[in-house]
């Protein structure tokens, strides 16, 4: 049944809702009883004058009672319904269910989104547990560090004589490593209890860094005007924070000062009205490499790039030493980078722009046009080879899947990809993504 | 003559623990500590048996344990390797590597001395 001819079930299901009886209804606009309840279940065609009576009864606007329910719902329960899980959902009347009964459907929209979040958050928490370098060197200390003090205290409580300068060296090895494992002990607790909410307070240097420009948006007001130094921001933003997150913090922000000044705000307000998130463009038109035009876009306010760009940057080990997320684009913290391909692609390729389109699992699918390069950090120094760090832009598209995208997941214990070549895992979603598949 | 245990390890208390049990037990024990040097240490001194920490500073004890296994002279070399990961897939890692025997810690002294002499015996013939 077509969205046009279900007026009749929304003009019902407003009534009940409103709490009018059918007979009342039906004399406040002057028709019969009988012919409300022809209209009510869709057997006779609504216009004009009373259409506009009715829904200034039920208090709704007359298009909601023709068109019915938006079209973002009915598009969020044919994708719950594509589901393999929904394969027993009516898809083809998911449209004539919004319309009957829009308060269950927002809430099976709602639901089907919070698993989505879910399913993310646990992404990341299985992306940190596996990969979180912090917390594995963390435990390697401590049990490194136990060893030690089992080893010595062993050796002092063993029977026998032992000759006093061995004794005292063990005493002192024990009290050092004593003392080492309360503080990785303490550490690790600090960083346990932190990572309950990672959001709020990372300890991890590089995720409290990229908090504060999540914070800000990636924009810093400041800087883009001069009123502040980087140290000074970097003060005032990093306070609280600890010592090495500032330390990175003020680099950031003195490369963030710098890209400013050569490529001003106002200029680059300019250029992008004219080109939009065009990082080659952009950086062809004012002269700029084009690393720092890539980072000058991710820097604009909303009210400059209404649609954000994300961004990523990597050293040559493969490690994010900046991070923009972007909505719709999984984006690991650590390991795992499928999304990021291009960026790492681009680390073999030296001072070559390469051009994707990626595209996210999802219903729909959720396409990306990434820009990324990789360029040397510094100047050229004899007899040395430069130290390289890669940008990916990432801009969003509309439209539909393409061949020529690329198609990335999350990470592979939750990607909902079968048939992938690169698949390292079995995904813990029943049923999909065994390898060879 | 006493057989010599080679400790390759970065954690100085652990390497005094070590040696002190060895010496005791009748090895001559000789110490190094860095992951980059380890295999031209290990030819150089020649010892009857190696102990070797996967986290070492240059190089990992998985790669030093490869390299050693491509080398004539070391190739039957006994090593006792020593990590704090315990995971089914680390040990596969050291076995694939060429691993005589794997250790995870925290182990206790006597674990370390019996694993030593399983290997090779600290006077005469192996055992």
């Amino acid at each position: 049944m077509g969205r046009d001819t279900l007026t009749g079930s929304r003009i019902r299901e407003r009534r009940i809702i409103a709490g009018i009886k059918q007979v009342d209804l039906a004399r406040r606009v002057a028709i019969s009883a009988s012919y409300l309840n022809l209209i009510e279940h869709n057997r006779r065609r609504i216009g004009g004058k009373l259409l506009l009576d009715l829904a200034g009864i039920l208090d709704v606007e007359p298009s909601l009672l023709t068109e019915g329910a938006e079209a973002t719902l009915i598009a969020a329960l044919r994708e719950a319904a594509s589901d393999p899980r929904g394969k027993a959902a009516e898809l083809d009347r998911a449209e004539e269910f919004a319309g009957r009964f829009p308060g269950w459907a927002y809430l099976l929209a709602d639901s089907r989104q919070r698993m989505a979040t879910l399913e993310r958050t646990v992404e990341a928490l299985t992306d940190r547990m596996t990969h979180d370098p912090h917390l594995a060197a963390s435990l390697h200390e401590m049990l490194t560090t136990v060893t030690a003090i089992r080893s010595a205290a062993s050796i002092l409580a063993e029977p026998g004589e032992i000759d006093p300068e061995w004794q005292e060296r063990f005493h002192r090895n024990i009290y050092e490593d004593s003392a080492r494992l309360a503080d990785t002990s303490r550490s690790l607790v600090s960083y346990l209890e932190a990572a309950e909410d990672t959001s709020s307070d990372p300890s991890v240097p590089q995720e409290e860094v990229d908090a504060i420009f999540d914070a800000a948006d990636h924009h810093i007001a400041e800087l883009e005007t001069g009123e502040g130094t980087p140290a000074e921001v970097a003060e005032h933003l990093g306070s609280g924070r600890s010592e090495p997150a500032r330390a990175m913090l003020l680099r950031s922000f003195v490369r963030y000062a710098a890209d400013a000044a050569k490529l001003p705000l106002s200029v680059l307000s300019d250029v992008v009205a004219e080109t939009g998130a065009d990082p080659i463009a952009l950086a062809q038109r004012c002269e700029v490499d084009t690393g720092l035009a890539m980072r000058r876009l991710a820097s604009l306010p909303s009210d400059v790039l209404p649609e954000p760009v994300g961004l990523a940057i990597c050293d040559a080990s493969g490690s994010l030493t900046y991070r923009k997320p972007l909505r719709n684009f999984a984006m690991p913290r650590f390991g795992a980078g499928c999304p990021l391909w291009p960026l790492y692609q681009a680390l073999s390729r030296p001072m070559m722009l390469l051009g994707q389109t990626v595209e996210q699992p999802g219903q729909p699918a959720h396409i990306f046009r990434t820009f990324a390069i990789a360029s040397p950090t510094g100047p050229a120094q004899v007899n040395r080879e430069p130290l390289f760090q890669s940008h990916m832009l990432i801009v969003p598209q509309t439209g539909s899947e393409s061949d020529q995208s690329l198609p990335v997941g999350t990470t592979c214990r939750i990607c909902p990809r079968t048939g992938c070549d690169a698949r390292r895992e079995p995904s813990i979603l029943s049923g999909r993504g065994q390898i060879g598949f | 003559m006493a057989k010599q245990v080679l400790v390759i390890e970065d954690e100085p208390n652990i390497i005094e623990a070590i040696s002190f049990i060895l010496l005791r037990d009748g090895w001559t024990v000789k110490t190094h500590s860095n992951g980059l040097t380890a295999v031209e240490a290990v030819l150089e001194r020649k010892p009857d048996v190696v102990i070797l920490d996967v986290m070492l500073p240059g190089k990992s004890g998985y790669d030093i344990l490869r390299e050693l296994r491509e080398l004539p002279e070391t190739a039957g070399l006994p090593i006792l390797m020593l990590t704090a990961r315990g995971q089914t897939k680390d040990r596969e890692l050291a076995e694939r590597a060429g691993v005589s025997h794997f250790m995870t810690k925290p182990f206790s002294n006597a674990e370390v001395l019996d694993a030593v002499h399983a290997l090779v015996a600290p006077v005469g013939g192996a055992t």
